[in-house]
């Protein structure tokens, strides 16, 4: 009797699910952070607020824990099917010029994510767990002023220039991740195909050109 | 014109290769690659050495035999050919040309250029035909199918398995190879009959070959002889998919 042993295009749809989810709370936060573009004493008050009624909710709670899960699993399982597809690969060309056959970011998308990765850390510390974990000043509503927090990292342009850099690895990562995720859930239909491609790249172009807005507004305001 | 070749030399597939450096002259425009290997081997068989080993039947492609990595791409500089098809024209007088069997560790060097591709007869072999019984050749019309489900069909049939799509995968994925013939018999009703075990099946047989897994790069389909699209692969994922949904 046959023996199913087969993971490949199973892991490659945990990658694809954890990638879409990460996908959708870019948006939510996205929309969170517009806040921060208010003029400054209503931006305070109001993303003070908005911080605040996030760390309550159970539902926001419940999310926050996928979210986490996503994050790691994305990144595990990537390493997984990395770790196998340098097995599958075996010895290397002495002449190698295959790369003229793919777009750059697709056949990078591990650099890319380690990148991010890496900016996740120094943006959990600096944000997450400030906010969650240590006292802070407090607003005018009593809520805990994480505007300062923000406005501070980015009075920095070393930090400016670290968070762009890490927005456009994001823009290459989404571009080829996002329409990738629809071929490994099976969209083969030539028509929506061309659809998903189109709002693959619309997508990517306003979740980067938006987060890329947010630290150089606040810099330079 | 005049060339500096730099070839893979193996003897079998536990011994330790290496590049070996020729030199060629004589070779005209009109000549194919093969061709040129074949004056190649005149001289070393001239000189009692060991000819260089090389995959070839039909040298019309079609066949599937041929397939060398040649200045580090798959079937060489032009999209869409197989090796036999591609003409020295392609080249100019002086070049250094590299030349490499197609590699993956589900593809081991018998001799030279010579690779082993049973690990696509395996997936074959586990799947990819039809078994539902379909009786003497009916009448032709009884069956309705409609031209662009035949079309669709025949271009994922088209494949001939040379290997070119794994051997030019970053990741050594056989997706277009597995998910072109997985395509090709799911669109037709003959073989819808068997769709979900076959793509279980053959995918599992894929990942026991020690084939990577599609990160979705396409490059495949542009160093396909045959041009086969990358949807197949969307479609054998969807194929998958359901099966994994509605399976018993």
């Amino acid at each position: 009797m046959l023996t199913m042993k087969s993971t490949t295009l199973k892991n490659k749809l945990i990658i694809a699910f954890t990638g879409l989810f990460l996908c959708f709370f870019l948006v939510i936060h996205l929309l969170g952070n517009l806040q921060l573009f208010l003029p400054e004493d209503q931006a305070r008050e109001q993303f003070n607020w908005y911080s605040n009624a996030l760390s309550g909710n159970i539902l926001i709670k419940i999310i926050s824990w996928v979210l986490y899960l996503s994050l790691i699993g994305h990144a595990v399982y990537a390493l997984i099917i990395t770790t196998k597809n340098n097995t599958a690969n075996g010895k290397n060309y002495h002449y190698d010029k295959r790369n003229f056959s793919s777009a750059w970011n697709s056949r990078n998308m591990g650099i890319l994510g380690t990148i991010l990765l890496i900016f996740l850390i120094i943006h959990f510390k600096d944000f997450w767990y400030t906010y969650k974990f240590t006292n802070l000043p407090v607003d005018a509503a009593g809520h805990k002023d994480l505007y300062e927090v923000v406005v501070q990292s980015y009075s920095q342009l070393w930090y400016v220039i670290l968070y762009e850099i890490s927005f456009i690895a994001l823009g290459f990562h989404l571009l080829h991740g996002f329409f990738s995720a629809s071929r490994t859930l099976g969209l083969y239909h030539p028509k929506y195909v061309k659809a998903i491609k189109i709002f693959g790249w619309g997508y990517t172009l306003i979740i980067t050109a938006g987060f890329m807005a947010i630290p150089l507004y606040i810099h330079f305001k | 014109m005049k060339l500096y070749l730099k070839i893979w030399r193996q003897l079998n597939t536990s011994s330790k290769g290496e590049m070996v450096d020729y030199e060629i002259d004589g070779v005209t425009e009109h000549m194919s690659f093969l061709e040129m290997l074949d004056l190649l081997n005149e001289s070393l068989v001239q000189l009692h050495e060991r000819v260089i080993e090389f995959d070839h039947d039909c040298r019309e492609g079609i066949c599937g035999q041929c397939g060398i990595m040649i200045n580090g791409r798959a079937h060489g500089p032009l999209k869409h050919t197989t090796t036999c098809q591609l003409h020295m024209r392609s080249f100019k007088d002086g070049d250094t040309i590299y030349i490499e069997p197609f590699r993956a560790t589900a593809f081991p060097v018998l001799r030279d250029l010579k690779i082993d591709r049973t690990a696509f007869d395996a997936i074959i072999a586990s799947g990819g035909y039809i078994g539902a019984s379909t009786g003497q050749a009916p009448e032709a019309n009884s069956i309705p199918i409609s031209y662009e489900t035949v079309e669709a069909s025949f271009d994922a049939a088209a494949c001939i398995g040379c290997g070119a799509c794994v051997a030019t995968c970053k990741n050594s994925s056989a997706a277009l190879f597995v998910g072109a013939k997985i395509t090709h018999l799911a669109l037709l009703p003959q073989g819808k009959i068997e769709a979900s075990k076959r793509v279980l099946t053959m995918v599992n047989q894929m990942d026991m070959e020690g084939f990577g897994s599609c990160t979705n790069t396409e490059a495949c389909e542009a160093e396909c002889p045959q041009g086969i699209s990358v949807l197949s692969i969307a479609k054998m994922n969807y194929e998958y998919n359901k099966a994994l949904i509605f399976k018993k």
